[in-house]
């Protein structure tokens, strides 16, 4: 799993079967600085998370995983709004 | 796996419910010489680490359901599943 901004909405009326419903964001992967570390992604949301919010995600299989249904094409998914980051 | 040091908690109280009975760390990985190498991520903490520690983790979602015997559908891809006490390096 890792860090992410969410920088914005993705609007997508015709997508894949299995997605119809699902809220596309767009994220900037971030470390626990909140230094970008990589480039801007679209990621599927499952905590109604909005534009500014830290979030975290997780990335690969396991993001179709945390979708109801699960077996749909998605490689990012933001799984929880972070509260803060101890250091 | 990685060799990661734990960089500090991390809080989230809005979060999906596979995550609801686990501590979540953010850990730095590291090179075999302990310097950082490549950007921070999120584990959970299946080994009782501490901010600091030298740690070991699982980086891959298989293992994870395997551990943490939530069901198939465990969206959790990284897990701290050791405590490094120590690392040698050939010269």
């Amino acid at each position: 799993m890792y860090l992410g901004i969410v920088k914005g909405t993705v609007v997508a009326e015709r997508k894949a079967s299995g997605l119809e419903g699902a809220k596309i964001l767009l994220v900037q992967p971030v470390d626990e600085r909140k230094q970008p570390t990589g480039d801007l992604q679209a990621a599927v949301d499952t905590v109604q998370a909005g534009p500014g919010d830290l979030v975290y995600l997780v990335g690969s299989r396991e993001a179709a995983l945390a979708l109801n249904p699960w077996f749909v094409p998605v490689d990012a998914a933001i799984v929880g709004i972070v509260d803060g980051v101890g250091a | 796996m990685r060799c990661c040091r734990v960089v500090g908690p991390l809080w989230a109280s809005v979060k999906h419910p596979a995550f609801a009975r686990h501590t979540l760390l953010v850990v730095q990985p590291l090179d075999e010489h302990g310097k950082d190498a490549g950007p921070s991520f999120v584990a959970i903490d299946r080994a009782q680490a501490g901010v600091g520690d030298k740690v070991i983790v699982l980086t891959e979602g298989n293992g994870v359901r395997q551990i943490t015997q939530q069901g198939d559908l465990t969206p959790i891809r990284s897990a701290i599943v050791g405590i490094v006490d120590a690392v040698d390096v050939a010269p």
